[in-house]
């Protein structure tokens, strides 16, 4: 029936059925594909389960849930995964159309990534490229777990947003951000202007911005610690920090610190932790391990990972509890990999 | 290139809800109480307990005297406390109006 449903797009996708998770997950490795839909109720493996696995082994795929399945929880999870699309099976025609909407637009979406080409030019090089070709278009950056977004009419700067910023300062906050994906998505004529100064002047100002904090964080590093390396110092700076310890790669001794004493055993105690508890995640169907955080009287721990580098970051007491994560996503966020 | 599509078939099995309740485990890794649900599988929890002991005696190699862990997966929040040796575990479901806060 769905099979039926989706002949209907309007791009004619070639359409390919398995009838468990595992059959799907071998086509998935036999050839490339776009786009997943699956339920969750499965028989052999449920659909966490292979979304789980998915997710992991093909991070570029898009996903879709479409179940009868109607459940909060259920659709947390699901979201926690990273699927891109949670949707109800649908009861009525309009209900079909939407979803078919959501398809096309999901299939589009992944069809218009047009960065392959020009992976190795840094952001600044990208926006230049648009404004002085007159594009339109909006791009989309991830920087780990952050998304950012500029818009781009007839080759002037809109409108930027991040998670806590608008305008100019979205701008400058993307643009901080050392390393990251991006993407085009296509235009929005309608978005409404916040961003005023020309590309050029927005981009000498951040160019100088830039220079002032490098500036800033040296003069620290010398006052703080002169061994200390220039990817840490912004890290080791960063308020209620402590203390700092990052390992990299799976060399047990290539580990940098900052303001603790028995690094070199936090840092392998870094290691052991997150390598002990990620099982879990696909044991538990809950989601990827995040964090880990850990408290004692003095100071609270965070561990966390991006990439092959592993974090564990002392803070101060004083630092509150749920302020940990989204502390410790901005702290990442710093880290230049 | 295509498109997989793939839709539940008879016989799917059954979704494991995220467990809410907590565990004890004594010092020699035993499990002494449990409120968790009794479909939820008494190998993760035994294994998730000695995890967590393990990294609680390996903090204290490192000169880290932890008396709290959290593990904070996706959607699901479970927090240790040390028992002298043992420890006490709590599951908490993440959903959207919950708070990740600990004290």
């Amino acid at each position: 029936m769905y099979g039926e449903i989706l002949g209907q797009l309007s791009t004619k996708p070639e359409i390919h059925k398995a009838n468990n998770g595992a059959r799907a997950m071998a086509m998935l490795d036999s050839e490339p594909f776009h786009l997943l839909i699956c339920d969750l109720k499965m028989p052999k493996m449920d659909g966490l389960q292979v979304l789980s696995v998915v997710r992991r082994q093909h991070p570029h795929l898009r996903t879709v849930v479409l179940t009868s399945l109607v459940d909060e929880q259920f659709r947390s999870r699901v979201y926690a995964l990273g699927v891109d699309l949670f949707w109800q099976k649908p009861g009525s025609e309009q209900e079909i159309k939407q979803f078919l909407e959501c398809i096309e637009s999901l299939l589009g979406r992944e069809g218009s990534v047009g960065f392959r080409g020009v992976q190795s030019k840094s952001l600044v090089d990208l926006i230049q490229l648009e404004c002085i070709s007159h594009s339109s278009s909006v791009l989309r950056i991830s920087n780990g777990i952050y998304t950012g977004s500029i818009w781009i009419n007839e080759g002037e700067l809109i409108d930027a947003e991040t998670e806590d910023a608008r305008g100019e300062a979205a701008f400058h906050k993307i643009l901080s951000w050392k390393a990251g994906n991006f993407e085009t998505l296509p235009p929005n004529r309608d978005r409404e202007r916040r961003i005023l100064q020309s590309y050029n002047a927005l981009l000498l100002e951040n160019a100088q911005a830039q220079d002032e904090a490098y500036h800033d964080d040296a003069s620290w590093v010398a006052g703080n610690n002169p061994n200390l390396s220039p990817q840490l110092a912004p890290l080791a700076r960063y308020d209620g920090v402590e203390f700092v310890v990052v390992a990299q790669g799976t060399n047990k001794d290539k580990f940098e610190s900052h303001g603790i004493e028995a690094a070199e055993k936090v840092a392998a105690w870094t290691r052991t932790s997150l390598a002990r508890f990620r099982p879990f995640a696909d044991r538990l169907q809950a989601g990827p391990l995040e964090q880990i955080e850990a408290v004692n009287q003095e100071r609270r721990l965070a561990l966390a990972e991006q990439g092959d580098t592993e974090f564990c970051v002392g803070w101060r007491a004083s630092v509150k509890a749920e302020s940990l994560v989204p502390r410790m996503k901005k702290l990442l966020s710093l880290w230049v990999s | 290139m295509g498109l997989l599509n793939f839709f539940s078939k008879p016989n799917p099995t059954a979704l494991l809800r995220l467990p809410s309740g907590s565990f004890t485990m004594d010092r020699h890794g035993q499990l002494i109480v449990s409120t968790l649900p009794s479909t939820f599988p008494e190998d993760v929890a035994h294994d998730l307990g000695r995890a967590v002991m393990e990294t609680f005696a390996d903090a204290r190699k490192a000169g880290l005297h932890l008396d709290k862990l959290v593990l904070q997966f996706g959607s699901l929040r479970v927090s240790a406390r040390d028992l002298s040796g043992g420890a006490i575990v709590f599951f908490s479901p993440v959903t959207p109006i919950s708070t990740s806060a600990i004290n």
